[in-house]
């Protein structure tokens, strides 16, 4: 066997050493991002979430103004502490949709009254067929949605205070 | 190694005590660092999620898709066998759509334009794909050419 | 006491390692032969760190809970077995069973083999030792199973009810004889590079070592496939799961390397293959572990994500694997090889065969590996899963299990005979066999019925090394090729029934209703609640028939409160042609319940196919050792070596 050949199964080793090296320093983000970005939203219509409050359609987010599209649950615990950021938002003149994910108006309305209610609307999504829609894979997400109905931003996990800033500027861009 | 009668209990589910435990130790980590967490609904499943097709053929087509899909909340697992509630949410997604006559292969597309080819378990024919298509034949001719000179190929007398 | 007594029995063997490497290089640099005192050495460091370790069980078992690690993974109230168990069930014990391992295989090494030359056999004790002191400074400096806690809990943490599992409990060391078995082959690999004595003689003192780690990782294995099986709840028996194939990988190479070393030991070539196979094998083992414990690829099944720990290890990794394959490089000159062989011979089909499972370990590391390359090279995420694996080694898979069956048929340097000839029956069989699964069933998928195919094949082809001979005078060896190949073809049918004709029905039920499931009728009787020492269930009563009597099945749900978790205990019924597999899930809201069931025919084929793999190995591993503890009994013997 020739030294060449010998020396093979050394820089397949260094090959390999670096791969694993760099995905320890690097850990892998197990968070898995929508691949919808810079598209349209797809269409749909979901039905109110509370009883005598308007539902959700895919019409409404191309209204001429951007949206903040959020994706929670009342069950989804994270989803308590975004409520006052989502309210701050709402003050600042951003318009706030939300779509409930698996949800009953019960369990949303005493949700909504502990954490506040920043939405303009909430649709109801039982069986996360408008999440798969739109490529979230969990809650809660939100998305910033331009005044043409193209997303253009999401987010994944709960905003917090600082997400602020970012949100207000990119809604600004794209109005 | 036994093969148990079925009245016998079984001791524990350790590799679903893993699947929970890890699920329970991150959403633990993922509520501090605020991501998504991985609660649950106390909704019932989706109609679909646990029922079979009356078609079996329809049935097959979809069991092998799912079979491709991977859960986006699990550690590794196919929709097919997943208790997540949004696994149940994809079969049954997967489901209705079979039996409304949409091919495999156009779901499967729908699904990756939406969360990319991490989602499909078969590689997909993309480029960054091509390696694990090619590096078998590469490996079997490569071994082929190293084994050459050990092997004579004209019989001797 | 007792873990100070441990600790400085672990001290003491990291101690008299560096000495065996110390040792090493004296006999490799000067005349000085050095074999005895190495080998009383090794004796003792492999004595002092199985104390080690039995210092560590005795504190779990008594509950001490004053050590760290019986705290944070025992309690008082765990069954005795369960106690002993979890010493091993963590990462710091397990790491100390690991060095254990690799200790004792060197005491034994020193103690049992008289064949190798005496440089060899120093290098080799000696390259075993630097193997365990890598492992010694882990367990010291970083994952110190003995470390204390001041003041004493009054109770351990580690009550977790599902970690109360047989298989649970004893699966890692069976793995782990296997694993860390392969170390000695390394070991001997490396001795006989440093020393250029790579012949038949240094074969045949390896053979039983990878035989036996070989048959432990072959029953590891099995039986984890069918604890999963059980466990899971979904039917499925292999995911190949990352955790999954990194068991499987030096199964592969340890395969290749069994089968090398018999071409080394009877014709004494292939010198630089069963070498560099040797080294791959201990490295899959080491790659293995540093996979499931560093916590970078996601699966079911890994533990302890830290990545502390998995650093240390890649660099035990980079050493070890890379000084292998430095050696390799610079000595892999020395090693001449003989003429080639002839197209038609054992030596060939040997060759081939080990091409195959080489290609095939090739795929199951690219498949496993491959998202994480991709995502370093180009940031894009993709996954590999069981769709990949089973298209692409499944077929190389058929393409060997033929080559098993014309193989052992052939002579070695070159066969003469019309072997062909003798193939022809079993070709026949076959050939029927894909016949007869076309005619019933024409919408079977193509790689089971070429699996059909291809496995009757196999059980006519492996018994014939057997037939025309008396089978009582054939040696062990043989018979324990015939009943490993003869295994793969049960193992093969059995996956290919699983494939092809498993029934599956999935539903919710109310109570009365009858479901059906291949040719059974089931009927949900009830479901009531029962409850347990920790935890409550919900019990489903299922009675199914087939024509004649009706069974009884059990499935539950079982809720665990500390920590809250939800479990499926699935009942099974198993009969001479298959299994009946049965899951009770959640009630819905009309008050029906959801339902699996599946009717798995000679599912337990596989398994089984597995276990008579393991008894081949054993059989053939008998076979090679009983002539040598009889030579041992020879007055002749006794006078030249005790």
């Amino acid at each position: 066997m020739s030294r060449g050949l010998r020396l093979i199964p050394l820089i397949l080793l260094l090959f390999l050493l670096s791969g694993l090296a760099w995905r320890l320093i690097k850990p892998a983000d197990t968070a898995v991002p929508s691949q919808m970005v810079e598209r349209e939203v797809p269409p749909f219509a979901l039905p109110p979430a509370l009883p005598g409050e308007p539902g959700l359609t895919a019409a409404d987010l191309a209204s001429g103004k951007p949206h903040l599209l959020n994706i929670f649950a009342s069950w989804c615990i994270p989803c308590a502490s975004e409520g006052k950021v989502l309210q701050e938002l709402q003050r600042r003149g951003v318009t706030v949709d939300g779509i409930a994910i698996r949800d009953t108006p019960e369990a949303l309305a005493a949700f909504l009254a502990r954490n506040g209610d920043p939405y303009q609307r909430i649709g109801s999504d039982r069986q996360s067929d408008t999440q798969i829609a739109l490529g979230s894979s969990g809650v809660p997400e939100t998305f910033v949605i331009d005044a043409h109905g193209v997303i253009r931003r999401q987010y994944i996990g709960a905003l917090n205070d600082s997400n602020i800033p970012g949100v207000l500027r990119e809604i600004e861009e794209v109005r | 190694m036994s093969l148990r009668a079925a009245s016998k209990r079984r001791g524990g589910n350790p590799a679903g005590l893993l699947r929970f435990a890890r699920n329970d130790v991150i959403a633990a980590v993922l509520l501090i660092l605020a991501s998504p967490a991985v609660a649950d609904s106390n909704l019932p499943p989706a109609y679909w999620a646990n029922r079979q097709l009356p078609n079996a053929r329809q049935e097959a087509q979809a069991q092998a898709l799912m079979e491709q899909l991977r859960c986006l909340v699990c550690q590794g697992q196919s929709i097919a066998d997943s208790d997540a509630e949004l696994a149940g949410d994809m079969r049954d997604l997967v489901r209705r759509r079979i039996a409304a006559g949409e091919k495999p292969s156009a779901i499967r597309s729908w699904l990756i334009q939406r969360y990319g080819t991490w989602i499909s378990y078969r590689p997909t024919d993309e480029p960054a794909a091509w390696p694990l298509w090619l590096t078998p034949l590469a490996l079997l001719l490569a071994g082929a050419w190293l084994i050459r000179r050990r092997i004579k190929l004209k019989a001797s007398h | 006491m007792i873990a100070e007594t441990g600790l400085a029995a672990l001290w003491l063997a990291a101690g008299l390692a560096a000495y065996q490497f110390l040792l090493m290089i004296l006999a490799l640099r000067t005349d000085i032969g050095v074999t005895r005192p190495m080998r009383a050495v090794a004796v003792t460091q492999g004595g002092l760190t199985l104390l080690a370790f039995a210092m560590l069980l005795l504190v779990f078992a008594r509950s001490d809970m004053s050590v760290a690690l019986v705290f944070e993974n025992s309690n008082s109230a765990k069954p005795f077995i369960y106690k002993v168990a979890g010493a091993w069930g963590n990462h710091e014990g397990s790491m100390l069973m690991w060095v254990t391992i690799l200790a004792i295989a060197g005491a034994f090494v020193a103690l049992f083999s008289r064949r190798t030359g005496e440089r060899t056999l120093t290098a080799a004790l000696g390259s075993q030792a630097v193997l365990a002191l890598g492992f010694y400074a882990f367990l010291l400096v970083a994952s110190n199973p003995f470390a204390r806690l001041f003041p004493a809990p009054p109770d351990g943490q580690g009550l977790n009810p599902l970690l109360q599992d047989p298989g649970l409990a004893f699966h890692p060391p069976t793995l782990y004889l296997g694993y860390v078995g392969l170390s000695v082959a390394f070991s001997f690999a490396v001795g006989a590079l440093l020393t250029g004595e790579v012949d038949a003689r240094l074969a045949r003192a390896m053979r039983p070592w990878v035989l036996g780690a070989w048959i432990l990782l072959t029953l590891g294995i099995t039986a984890g496939s069918y604890w999963a099986y059980y466990e899971l709840g979904w039917g499925g028996y292999w995911f190949w799961d990352p955790v999954e194939n990194a068991s499987l990988m030096p199964w592969l190479a340890a395969t290749a390397l069994l089968h090398s070393i018999n071409v080394l030991a009877a014709r004494g070539t292939l010198k630089a293959w069963t070498m560099m196979l040797a080294v791959i094998a201990f490295s899959m083992s080491m790659v293995g572990t540093f996979l499931v414990r560093s916590g970078i690829l996601t699966s079911v099944h890994a533990f302890a994500i830290d990545p502390q720990r998995g650093t240390f290890l890649l660099v035990l990794l980079a050493i070890y694997v890379g000084a292998a394959f430095v050696l390799f490089a610079v000595r892999g000159a020395s090693l001449k090889e003989g003429a080639p062989f002839e197209l038609v011979s054992r030596e060939s089909g040997l060759v081939i065969n080990n091409l195959l499972l080489s290609v095939i370990l090739g795929i199951v590391f690219l498949g496993t590996l491959y998202p994480l390359f991709v995502e370093a090279l180009s940031g894009e995420k993709l996954s590999v899963g069981a769709p990949y694996f089973n298209a692409v080694a499944g077929p190389l898979a058929l393409l060997l299990a033929i080559m098993v069956g014309i193989g052992p048929l052939l002579s070695w340097r070159r066969e003469r005979r019309p072997v062909f000839g003798q193939l022809k029956i079993p070709a026949l069989i076959g050939a029927s066999a894909l016949v007869m699964t076309i005619l019933a069933a024409p919408a079977m998928h193509i790689l089971p019925r070429l699996g059909f195919t291809v496995a009757a094949f196999l059980v006519a082809a492996s018994i014939l090394p057997l037939v025309g001979r008396n089978p009582l005078r054939a040696p062990l060896a043989t018979w324990g090729m015939v009943v490993a190949h003869f295994g793969i073809a049960v193992a093969l049918t059995g996956m290919a029934a699983n494939a092809a004709f498993s029934s599956e029905r999935l539903a919710i039920a109310k109570p009365g209703e009858i479901l059906t499931v291949g040719p059974w009728q089931v009927q949900l009787e009830s479901v009531t609640p029962t409850a347990g020492k920790n935890w409550t269930a919900n019990e489903a009563e299922l009675h199914a028939s087939r024509g004649e009597g009706v069974i009884s099945l059990a499935p539950e749900t079982r809720y665990y409160s500390d920590p809250p978790t939800e479990t499926n205990e699935s009942a099974i019924r198993t009969f001479w042609d298959g299994q009946l597999y049965t899951v009770v899930g959640k009630q819905d809201a009309s008050g029906a319940w959801q339902l699996r069931l599946w009717w798995k025919p000679f599912v337990t084929l596989i398994w089984a196919g597995g276990a008579l793999i393991a008894i081949g190995g054993a059989l053939a591993l008998l076979g090679r050792l009983l002539p040598y503890f009889r030579r041992r009994r020879a007055p002749e013997w006794r006078r030249r070596y005790a």
